[in-house]
């Protein structure tokens, strides 16, 4: 009897112990299958895969960097000196443009004729710039010169300005418009929860009674469990038109209507922990304010809100924390321009919304999609750091900071 | 001089005072004695008004503080609590500094003045004969002295507002015998400007430190009379149980 008990036990624990195993491998997977897929991204060229770009081989540019190539292609650099060659002006080739210049006859069966045709086509132009699908490349080096564009850097990706990811023919992966936006809409929606999501805590905690306290606090906490795509579409029906309103814009949806959605969605999270926080001040020190003669408020103030300072800290930076991952309703609100954030009152772009909105039209595998998951890892950095502080700052020895 | 006339405390239910009559004269120690439960903190807390922080509490009867009713409407709590100062069982410093723990009765009541402050904070330090231990790291946390040194602490923190009345509800408990002399010493001293009322278990320190001594059963005041009587030659067959230790 006695050792089947025994055998029970140690089988039941094997099982806690293999699944908590398990979990955290999957975990650890996951997180390895992000970075993985991410950082491919650098060892991909500038240019759309399988395209190169050519020039004549008496031109003396060698090579080009993203954005050269993308002022070059959208006509803002139009003279060859500007990047480094001789005087003369740039000319232009798509690939495309080859079929209006030669018939079907002159391009051959299955385009067999048509590296000799670009060749052509090169070698008359000195100052072409062509951007030519790999698989029909003309051979002869010594007419075409290929340039070198290189892969994409890290200093590019994260401090690059511009996310086009389609742009062709390089497309631009900078993410620091949608690193400044995911934080910018997730900072000024805590700053805006922050005040009310307080207040409402001080309320519970200190002085609604018990009853009020009772239907109070479960109504909250339901309010987190409402999905985000409803607090989106809130946003969009209700915010969205207001905001335009009041503010006199000539779209609602702005990075302000982020704030506003994300710091609604936060506050069940700061109000429960910081309440908690304050209800968990010592009862002896409240005792001890009043006794001196204290008032409620000033004992609030005074004592109550220095011992939950950590867990009201924690509270906001785990608000922030859900609000930079928060993806939908940000997604429905903020116009999603992925521009530099310069006021609340433009559109901007989150990098979650980003992630949901390009996916599904990203290649698998390619460069985008590479980038995308680069992102993945961003965000997802961001959010460990921001967890990792609220670790320290709720586990961090209580009374400290409390001024002297 | 605090006052009680027929005094009945509930707590919901539960009827913990019963009909009780006392007066302790200023500048008297007043010894709360009887056995666990029967109501001493109760009691204790009914002049400071610590007990309406409880909710569904009752008091009726007549609490009076140098002739002032102080459950009348017109009364102001957190004043009343300026002037009955209190000193719990466990010492419970803020987590501040020394200095702004015996500041803070001060800064809640507006004092501006950082000289007077200062001034305040010494005298009541002194007056808690804690001021040599501790006047060379007043900036330094309340939680880096000892238990009997925070107990003084909490102390002087109490005077530092100027209060007539002192109330202890086992002041030195928590604390070793040389720790718990030195309160004793230290309420022998404040009598001179204090009226003092102390809840101990401790027979011997009823005995040393009060003038008068209350005997508390059951919620009900038993006998109440000079310290020196109730612990030789007690009126009641209980009271002599008691402190002689054949009951409880
Ligand atoms: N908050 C409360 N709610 C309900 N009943 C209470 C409450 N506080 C005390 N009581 C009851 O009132 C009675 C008196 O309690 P009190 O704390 O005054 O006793 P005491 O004499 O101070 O005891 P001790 O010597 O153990 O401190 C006890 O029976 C207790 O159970
Ligand atoms: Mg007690």
């Amino acid at each position: 009897m006695k050792w089947t008990k025994r055998v029970v036990k140690h089988v039941i624990e094997g099982l806690f112990t293999l699944s908590g195993g398990v979990t955290s491998l999957a975990i650890l997977l996951i997180v390895v299958f992000l970075f993985k897929e991410g950082t491919g991204l650098f060892s991909s060229p500038v240019l759309e895969r399988g395209y190169t770009l050519c020039v004549n081989a008496a031109n003396p540019v060698e090579c080009l960097d993203a954005r050269q190539i993308k002022q070059l292609f959208d006509g803002e650099i139009t003279e060859w000196q500007e990047v480094g060659g001789k005087e003369g002006e740039i000319v232009l080739f798509r690939f495309e443009e080859v079929f209006s210049l030669y018939g079907e006859e002159e391009l051959g069966e299955e385009y067999a004729l048509l590296p000799r045709r670009l060749e052509e086509i090169v070698a008359k132009t000195p100052g072409i710039i062509a951007f030519l699908p790999d698989e029909y490349l003309p051979a002869g080096e010594e007419i075409v010169k290929r340039l070198v564009a290189g892969n994409i850097s890290p200093a590019q990706f994260f401090g690059g300005g511009e996310w086009q990811p389609t742009a062709g023919p390089a497309p631009r992966f900078g993410v620091l418009p949608l690193i400044l936006g995911t934080l910018w809409v997730s900072l000024f929606a805590i700053f805006l929860a922050l005040v009310p999501g307080l207040g409402v805590a001080v309320y519970l905690a200190e002085l609604a009674d018990d009853r009020t306290r009772q239907w109070l606090k479960p109504m909250i906490e339901l309010l987190a469990g409402i999905p985000s795509v409803v607090y989106g579409f809130f946003g969009l029906v209700v915010l969205v038109p207001l905001i335009q309103r009041v503010f006199d814009l000539p779209v609602g949806e702005s990075a302000l209507a982020g704030s506003v959605v994300l710091a609604i969605m936060a506050l069940p999270t700061i109000i429960t922990i910081a309440e908690d926080a304050m209800r968990g001040a010592p009862r002896a020190l409240r005792e001890a304010s009043l006794a001196l003669g204290a008032t409620h408020w000033q004992t609030i103030y005074r004592v109550v809100i220095p011992c939950a300072s950590s867990g009201i800290t924690a509270a906001a930076v785990l608000g922030i924390g859900r609000a930079v991952g928060e993806t939908m309703a940000v997604l429905m609100v903020t116009g999603n321009a992925a521009v530099m954030p310069r006021s609340l009152f433009e559109p901007v772009r989150t990098i979650p919304a980003t992630i949901a909105a390009e996916l599904g039209e990203a290649p698998a595998g390619g460069t985008h999609y590479q980038a995308l998951f680069l992102l993945g890892c961003i965000l997802f950095a961001i959010t460990l750091v921001i967890n990792l502080s609220a670790e320290v700052i709720a586990t961090r020895k209580q009374g400290k900071g409390l001024g002297v | 001089m605090i006052e009680t006339k027929n005094v009945d405390f509930y707590y919901a239910g539960f009827h913990a005072l019963k009909d009780i009559s006392i007066r302790m004269e200023s500048r008297t120690v007043t010894a709360l004695i009887g056995p666990s439960g029967c109501g001493k903190s109760t009691f204790l807390r009914l002049f400071n008004r610590m007990n309406d922080l409880i909710d569904d509490t009752r008091v009726s009867g007549e609490c009076l503080i140098d002739g002032e009713d102080i459950y009348h409407k017109s009364v102001a709590v957190d004043e009343l609590r300026k002037r009955v100062g209190m000193v719990f069982q466990k010492p419970n410093p803020f987590p501040k500094s020394i200095f702004e723990n015996v500041a803070y009765g001060l800064r809640v009541n507006d004092v501006r003045d950082k000289s007077f402050i200062a001034c305040r904070v010494e005298a009541s330090l002194r007056a808690a004969a804690l001021w040599e231990e501790v006047k060379d790291k007043l900036r330094k946390s309340a939680f880096a002295l000892s238990g009997g040194q925070q107990q003084r602490l909490c102390i002087a923190r109490a005077l530092a507002v100027s209060p007539s009345v002192l109330l202890m509800d086992e002041p030195a408990s928590a604390l070793d015998p040389i720790s718990t002399s030195k309160i004793e010493e230290l309420i022998a001293d404040l009598k001179r400007d204090y009226t003092i009322v102390i809840v101990t278990h401790n027979m011997q320190q009823a005995a040393r430190v009060s003038d008068k001594t209350g005997f508390f059963m059951m919620g009900e005041l038993v006998e109440f009379g000079d310290t020196r009587m109730i612990f030789s030659d007690p009126l009641k067959e209980q009271t002599r149980n008691y402190v002689t230790g054949r009951f409880g």
